[in-house]
């Protein structure tokens, strides 16, 4: 039992290590690593939806952008607390992830088509400029009388142990056990009771829920930005292809897959970054073909043969 | 208050203009075995996924226990006590063979157990934490059945569960399968196997084209005229 309640909290002490022991020891770099925890809690909230339920949001920026404004606008209209108003940020996403929720009819490319769809319809409405007393339109927003770099940072690593908590508990949950039986065969996992519309909505909005919290908190960090910067299609992809890198409906997946992709990025990036795009590319190439599950895939495999050795033959019925 | 566990009444399913189910009315008792037989495309199936709530009906009306029972989800379906196994065995492959029963039980949460260990009952014992994946086709068509078992269901739908067993092994799952209608569980079997369905059923209803074309024992189904012509042509 304490072994078991050891490796599952395993993970959020080698990420309490990384990002709260880290900048005072080896990596005093806050920035990139605020970035890293904000792809990382992105990854996750991924790994909600497209692990457990097999739904690849590619427009899931647009709760992350959604959470960043809803954040801002509550905090320079309304005058909210920044606390409270991150809070709302994550709500405002899932307000907008329940107008969605017909879009769980889809499945596959044409759910992955019309989440990108729906996230720039979002963007579109931001920087309408006729909003422009509500959102400041395609002008950006300014938080810097909020601003405050440090709670922000502190804030983005408690998100980020939340969601890889979240994450630990759909592993060992009967929710988690359904939702998997879910995105394995609907029918089966009908017929064992589970209800289907219900599970598939509780693992939507928690992951809308997560992406808004992040952008919320990553507007309070970085203050000023424009719609641009939080809608950036980029921020789903990065964030899906650290979820894959590292594999999908496992805990350590998207913490491997951030850690190692994101500082390959910021290496490549400062180093030679005319290699970026081709290093990068290969990466992926590399990845569907010798590795779909993922690198955890890799640590399954070992583990089974080990069994498999351990029990003897395989054994037939 | 039907006696019947199952009422079937003049059900239509129709797909585009195709009837696959054409009028077609059964009824099952507690502790019953009715197999549904018939040449492929006959609907015996799609009378399987009309009564277990995949396909909607388009006409007519499915009694549970006396209680109408059309449109409702899958899931309700299974808490009433309802449940079925697949042709095509549809296990939970990221799961192990023990977390694919226990999503039912944790879901369905029936109130008395049908059999005390699911897996136990059909002899899954010793694979219990093998991934399901790494299963082959028999052992997940047996894992299909505990885990509609672990629902503990008053009628069963089994369809084709004993295609690609030995004789061996049929005489197991038909003793298996007897042990559930001693229990009072209703079974609905639709079967190819003639000599699984001999061991099995009193009665058999004979579909072709949608329809019933035969009710009966098994031994008269094979003198009636219209059932030969339909199988062996006339």
């Amino acid at each position: 039992m304490l072994k078991r309640l050891g490796s599952m909290g395993l993970p959020l002490v080698v990420l309490v290590l990384i990002f709260a022991v880290g900048p005072y020891t080896v990596f005093n770099n806050p920035a990139t690593l605020f970035e890293m925890m904000a792809f990382l809690a992105l990854a996750q909230g991924i790994n909600v939806l497209y692990g457990f339920t097999g739904y690849l949001p590619f427009g899931y920026v647009g709760f992350f952008g959604a959470g960043a404004y809803g954040a801002s606008v509550v905090v320079l209209k309304l005058h909210f607390p920044i606390l409270l108003a991150i809070l709302a940020g994550g709500v405002i996403a899932v307000l907008i992830s329940v107008i969605l929720l017909p879009m769980l009819r889809l499945s596959g490319a044409y759910f992955a088509i019309g989440s990108l769809a729906a996230a720039e319809i979002v963007y579109n409405v931001v920087a309408n400029p006729n909003l422009q007393s509500v959102t400041n339109g395609p002008y950006g927003i300014n938080l810097a009388p909020v601003f405050n770099a440090t709670l922000s940072y502190w804030l983005m690593l408690v998100l980020v142990l939340v969601a890889v908590t979240f994450v630990i508990w759909l592993r060992h949950s009967s929710f988690g056990f359904s939702l998997l039986a879910l995105r394995d065969d609907p029918v089966s996992a009908g017929m064992a009771g589970v209800n289907i519309v219900r599970t598939r909505t509780l693992a939507w909005l928690a992951s809308a829920f997560i992406a808004g919290l992040a952008g919320a908190i990553y507007a309070w960090h970085i203050s000023v930005f424009y719609p641009g910067t939080m809608f950036d299609l980029n921020i789903s992809i990065f964030a899906i292809v650290f979820t894959l890198f590292g594999g999908r409906a496992t805990v350590w997946g998207p913490i491997i897959g951030t850690v190692v992709l994101y500082g390959l990025y910021n290496w490549i990036g400062f180093s030679t970054p005319q290699y970026f795009q081709l290093v990068y590319g290969l990466l992926i190439v590399g990845l569907v073909l010798f590795l779909p599950n993922g690198v955890m895939s890799l640590i399954g495999r070992r583990r089974k043969s080990r069994h498999a050795e351990r029990k003897g033959a395989v054994m037939n019925v | 208050m039907s006696e019947s566990v199952l009422d079937v009444r003049q059900v239509v399913k129709k797909f585009g203009g195709f009837r696959a189910l054409d009028g077609v009315s059964l009824s099952i008792r507690p502790g019953e075995i009715l197999a549904l037989v018939g040449p492929n495309g006959s609907g015996k199936t799609t009378c399987i996924n009309v009564v277990s709530g995949l396909y909607p009906a388009d006409e007519g009306e499915v009694l549970f226990q006396g209680q109408r029972i059309n449109g409702l989800s899958m899931s309700s379906l299974a808490r009433l006590g309802i449940n079925r196994t697949f042709q095509i065995p549809k296990p939970f492959k990221a799961l192990t063979v023990e977390e694919n029963v226990d999503v039912a039980l944790r879901n369905i949460h029936p109130a008395t157990p049908l059999v005390d260990d699911p897996l136990a009952f059909v002899g899954m014992d010793h694979v219990r934490d093998r991934m399901a994946s790494t299963l082959n086709s028999g052992q997940q068509k047996l894992l299909d059945l505990a885990r509609a078992l672990a629902g503990a269901p008053k009628l069963l739908l089994v369809d084709e569960l004993a295609a690609g067993m030995n004789p061996a092994e049929l005489r197991q799952l038909a003793g298996k399968l007897r042990e559930l209608a001693s229990r009072g569980v209703a079974l609905l079997v639709v079967e190819h196997l003639m000599g699984f369905v001999n061991q099995l059923a009193e009665r058999v209803i004979v579909m072709n084209a949608g329809r019933e074309i035969f009710e009966g024992s098994l031994a008269a189904a094979a003198k009636d005229a219209t059932v030969v012509e339909v199988y062996l042509g006339g």
